[in-house]
């Protein structure tokens, strides 16, 4: 079995590993790292569930190997609130009851996350348009656009940078 | 889903691509945003022994700018070309094709050179890179060799790229400076792919007459290709909604439709119709306001 040697930095974490070149990023995450609220959904790029940020982009980590990630900076669910205190949009998303069984929210909230760093003040149709990329089963979209727009004023008025707890 | 075992290698420069590419023969297989080439490997209808990642190689990405042509790198992302000021001033239909590709999280990893090596006959690009008569830029161990976008698309999943020749980079020339240009596309519910797509560019001169007509399909056949029955009957012609709609009416001319499960060879000539309709009257509309001031024709 051939195996290299990958490091990266995961929530501000520095991590090493030696892994297949097969090895998912997701499975890293999940099974090397122990981040399990990285999720897998479909494993087949459609859901969302497992939605990264690497280096600052919302990507769909059960479509990268984790060798096309070394040296990369990683932000999992686990990298966003501040210790006990939640991040805007995972409070936008308590408040907004943007969640039933939960499974997709990370990935959700990776997607938010990305949507708001650059658009601080996003339509209904531009929040949409960004969600495209994560499929939810339980609520439909409504109340996860609430959430979101819910987030998008708070971080709005608290005057306070997207990048709030995250790394 | 796992996909079989395979050797990995990242090199730094396009000159080592080339050499293992060569070295490796058929077991190798490039790895750009690998949002087609992984699902096919978790499926394991691709389990290629080493994968040559070009993700790395800096000379490969990003968008340069030359008078009003503009080189595209092979790897620049379609996140990229959704976003970038040099395209969005005179090639529009970037930024529109691009936002219309799988969703926003794929287009962060996925590549423009990658879409159109691959030749998927439902992919967006061969039919913007066809109506814009890109170039597209290849490099193979008996070096540089450039193909018109009309030469390059050959057959299901067949570009023209040799065995061992990697897509480098794609011109796209300044001959669409004074025209509309539009992308209309009928999406695959589920996979967001196109069932049909259509890239239209039309320029006029002062006169409003019809100078340029260039119509790329995608999704309708095995390969992307033009209309060319299409572009013929407006060329010089002073268009009309009424000739726009007679002419899109020959668009599916040539194409060996596709019949599947989303769409019957029957449905489809009716897309290709209707879609080609669309894009042109919206490449018209955005053209008019260009034609007045057109010098680009005078001859």
């Amino acid at each position: 079995m051939v195996t290299q040697s990958i490091r990266m930095t995961v929530n501000g974490q520095r991590h090493e590993g030696t892994v297949e070149p097969r090895l998912l990023l997701v499975h890293f995450l999940r099974d090397h790292l122990g981040l399990t609220g990285t999720h897998i959904g479909c494993d087949t790029s459609q859901c969302g569930a497992c939605a990264v940020l690497l280096n600052d982009e919302a990507v769909k980590s059960c479509t990268l190997f984790a060798v096309q990630a070394d040296g990369a900076d990683l932000t999992t669910i686990e990298g966003i609130a501040t210790g006990e205190q939640l991040h805007p949009i995972q409070e936008g998303f308590r408040a907004e009851h943007g969640l039933q069984c939960g499974y997709c929210t990370p990935g959700m909230v990776i997607a938010a996350y990305d949507l708001l760093r650059g658009n601080p003040d996003p339509t209904e149709a531009e929040i949409r348009h960004a969600l495209h990329g994560n499929i939810c089963r339980c609520t439909g979209y409504q109340h996860i656009v609430k959430a979101i727009q819910h987030a998008a004023e708070a971080l709005r008025t608290q005057d306070a940078a997207v990048v709030g707890g995250a790394r | 889903m796992i996909p079989e075992a395979f050797e990995y290698t990242a090199p730094a420069t396009l000159a080592e691509a080339i050499e293992l590419l060569a070295r490796h023969g058929d077991d190798a297989k490039v790895l750009a945003g690998g949002h087609s080439l992984i699902p096919m490997m978790k499926l394991r209808l691709a389990s290629p022994g080493l994968l040559v990642d070009i993700g790395r190689i800096a000379e490969l990405r990003g968008i340069r700018r030359q008078g009003d042509a503009v080189t595209i790198g092979a790897t620049t992302t379609h996140a990229e070309l959704e976003e970038s000021g040099d395209l969005r001033e005179r090639f529009p239909i970037m930024a529109e094709a691009a936002t219309v590709i799988g969703d926003p999280l794929v287009r962060h990893r996925g590549t423009f050179g990658g879409s159109l090596a691959h030749a998927d006959p439902a992919g967006d690009w061969p039919a913007v890179a066809l109506a814009l008569d890109a170039t597209i830029h290849a490099t193979g161990p008996n070096g540089d060799r450039s193909i018109p976008a009309r030469e390059f698309f050959l057959d299901l999943f067949t570009s023209a790229l040799e065995p061992g020749e990697l897509l480098t980079a794609v011109d796209l020339p300044d001959t669409a400076a004074g025209s509309g240009m539009a992308y209309e596309k009928f999406a695959h519910p589920a996979s967001g792919y196109a069932v049909v797509g259509v890239a239209a560019v039309i320029g006029m001169d002062a006169d409003g007459v019809c100078r340029d007509c260039r119509i790329g399909i995608t999704g309708a056949g095995a390969k992307a290709t033009r209309a060319d029955a299409t572009e013929m009957m407006l060329l010089g012609e002073r268009l009309t909604d009424e000739r726009i709609r007679q002419a899109s009416r020959q668009a599916a001319a040539g194409i060996d439709l596709l019949s599947d499960l989303v769409a019957s060879e029957r449905y489809r000539a009716h897309l290709v119709a209707a879609l080609t309709e669309r894009a042109l009257c919206t490449a018209w509309e955005r053209a008019r306001p260009l034609a007045a001031k057109n010098d680009w024709y005078a001859d």
